[in-house]
């Protein structure tokens, strides 16, 4: 049955997801499994999205989906749900930039392939950057940005980590609409990913998980 | 004369927009030299569209907000004082006339004070929302219209704009939802006047007021540097703006994440709406391309690019309402150039459908050797030079990467050495580099 209620999310039936969703919070079911196995679910939309089967639209309806039933269960939740996790990453719109559909799609990818992620959103200061790493000791920083002011926003944000005294301790890892590695070397950034998929073989090996 | 132009043929109209351009109306030339310096651009991007060979590539240098940071100041300081903004632009135009095939005027730089008027919420600018040393103003995607709101825009779109969509994006006709529909107005109208009399709603039309006198101030001025800069011999090429219904519904009304879950919760909507928008987008791109010299309309592109959506998808919600504004335009002898940021590989076999020789796409990161394989025979291309070399890179670096795009790309005709998108800041040298490539490696005889 579990594996059913995964496949279901991760086809997007929407009604049958939520029907589901519903009799087994009335049979008295553990919901930290229906949780379990929703995070499957969406483990299995990461890999259809890596694959090129699945695209946006998919990544958000998933979400969405996902929103929903977890609305259903945080009701019945005993404890706090804490999952195992290959890293910690902080990831941000560089300042001067707005744009968050790619960020999000990274966010999304990163989470779903087991990394806990800190997303700061869009127009972040690069103080906001260092403050957030040192809080939470990320080994690594995602620097997302759209536009060509990203550029010197990126170069600021990895000096500014520098400056902390945190650069040795961190990997960079930056992309988005006009970057590429020529703006990697410009920033001084570890690496280029031109994608989400990109992004998670990056995060996987930097903490020796791939 | 209306009879006589709807009797042409799609070429011979374009033919006639086309002598239009090449002899504009209303223009005194600076000098004879001037005058011959315009034709020969003119004809360089018209030989371009129609993948004919001129005496070389045309070259359109990346520049956006550019010259404001060139002339040593910024986009917030021009967008609000009009004598700044002519002096940089003309600053830019003097010192790079030599290096120029088209010059585009100021009218992508909004005058500040008018959006300010109308306390506009759907883009932040320098100062206002962002960082007053940014270099670009940026859409705040949001969900302007809601899911249920479908069926009144397909209804009545100008009643949605006015009633519903304009209140949310301009803070100061957040009373217009008191105004009653338009086409409600009485025989003898007596109540209908009512809603005109609310305070907030008169602050509103108020506020319409000023952002329209500050506007004609700012057009005075970005009119009177275009006029100069064709008397001294610089085509323009931009005349008109014009998007795909998707990406006005998924930018401006729906946002991403809106419209991506309507591709599944609710498409016949979805379809519905985008017909409805269609040919507002074609007949507001037509009116522009008629009141300006150059018969082209820029269609700035997002949500088809690679990754956003799948193939089925592309074919499905974004490339039949895309198309038929596209082919709208050139069924009235108009030039569209399709401006694909990100990327569009994946594309390449959908688009290559339209007419030969009708279009021009202009590619951000798409394989510029693969696009040449797929539509070098049937579509002019531009694009490619990335914004990060324009910035970072040196002139040496420009120059070789633009040699290699020209190899690719100029063979047979068909190419505008131009950027994959446009800068703000950067040096100088990189961009006449970018012309010294095109003379240089983009002859043709």
């Amino acid at each position: 049955m579990s594996g059913d209620f995964a496949n279901l999310l991760a086809d997007l039936k929407e009604d049958e997801v939520l029907k589901l969703t519903k009799e087994r919070i009335e049979s008295g079911e553990d919901p930290m499994k229906i949780l379990d196995d929703s995070r499957e679910g969406m483990g299995v939309v990461g890999k259809r999205f890596a694959g090129g089967e699945y695209f946006l639209p998919e990544l958000v309806f998933s979400g969405e989906l996902l929103k929903q039933v977890t609305e259903l269960v945080k009701p019945h939740l005993k404890q706090a749900v804490e999952t195992k996790r290959l890293g910690t990453i902080v990831l941000g719109t560089v300042a001067g930039d707005i744009h968050d559909i790619g960020l999000n799609i990274v966010d999304f990818m990163l989470d779903v392939n087991g990394f806990e992620v800190h997303n700061l959103g869009v127009d972040v200061p690069k103080e906001k950057f260092v403050d957030k790493v040192k809080e939470t000791k990320a080994p690594i920083v995602g620097l997302s940005g759209f536009l060509t002011p990203a550029f010197d926003s990126m170069k600021e944000t990895v000096e500014a980590i520098e400056k902390a005294g945190l650069r040795k301790d961190i990997k960079i890892m930056i992309g988005g609409g006009q970057m590429d590695d020529e703006v990697r070397k410009y920033a001084k950034a570890d690496a280029f990913g031109k994608d989400a998929m990109a992004a998670v073989a990056l995060a996987k090996q930097w903490v020796g998980a791939s | 004369m209306a009879s006589e132009w709807a009797e042409l043929t799609p070429e011979e109209k374009r033919e006639e927009r086309f002598k239009r351009w090449l002899s504009p109306q209303g223009v005194t030339f600076s000098s004879p030299k001037a005058e011959k310096a315009y034709k020969e651009k003119v004809t360089r991007f018209a030989s371009a569209f129609q993948l004919k060979e001129a005496d070389r590539i045309p070259c359109i240098l990346p520049v956006s907000n550019y010259p404001a940071y060139y002339a040593g100041t910024d986009l917030r300081t021009v967008m609000y004082d009009y004598d700044k903004l002519s002096q940089t632009w003309l600053k830019f135009l003097h010192d790079f006339e030599g290096d120029l095939d088209t010059f585009i005027p100021p009218g992508l730089v909004p005058p500040g004070k008018s959006l300010e008027a109308v306390d506009y919420k759907l883009y932040k600018w320098p100062g206002r929302g962002i960082s007053g040393n940014t270099t670009t103003y940026q859409c705040v995607e949001a969900e302007y219209m809601k899911p249920d709101e479908y069926d009144a825009l397909i209804k009545d779109p100008s009643n949605f704009w006015l009633r519903t969509y304009m209140p949310r994006v301009f803070g100061a006709l957040k009373a217009f939802p008191q105004l009653p529909p338009l086409t409600s107005f009485e025989e003898i109208a007596i109540q209908s006047f009512v809603p005109f009399g609310l305070p907030d709603v008169q602050a509103g039309f108020q506020a319409l007021l000023e952002a329209g006198r500050e506007s004609l101030k700012w057009i005075a001025v970005v009119g009177a540097i275009a006029a100069e800069a064709t008397a001294a011999g610089m085509p323009g090429i931009m005349s008109g703006l014009a998007k795909a219904p998707f990406d006005t519904l998924g930018d401006t009304l729906r946002g991403t994440q809106g419209i991506m879950m309507d591709m599944f919760q609710r498409p016949e909507k979805l379809h519905e709406a985008m017909e409805r928008i269609a040919p507002l987008a074609i007949e507001a791109a037509i009116s522009a391309a008629n009141a300006a010299a150059a018969p082209v309309v820029i269609m700035p592109l997002h949500k088809g690019a690679d990754g956003f959506m799948s193939g089925k998808q592309y074919e499905t919600f974004y490339w039949p309402t895309f198309k038929k504004v596209i082919m709208a335009l050139v069924n009235e002898g108009i030039v569209p150039v399709l401006f694909a940021e990100g990327g569009y590989n994946t594309r390449l076999e959908v688009i290559k459908e339209l007419p030969k020789a009708s279009v021009a796409w202009w590619f951000d990161q798409t394989d510029m050797a693969k696009a040449k394989k797929v539509l070098g025979d049937r579509a002019c291309l531009m694009g490619n030079v990335p914004t990060s070399l324009m910035m970072t890179g040196t002139p040496k670096e420009v120059k070789e990467h633009c040699r290699k795009l020209i190899e690719v790309c100029a063979p047979g005709g068909g190419y505008i050495l131009s950027g994959g998108a446009n800068i703000d800041k950067g040096p100088p040298e990189n961009l006449r580099a970018m012309m010294e490539a095109a003379r240089e490696y983009g002859t043709y005889k």
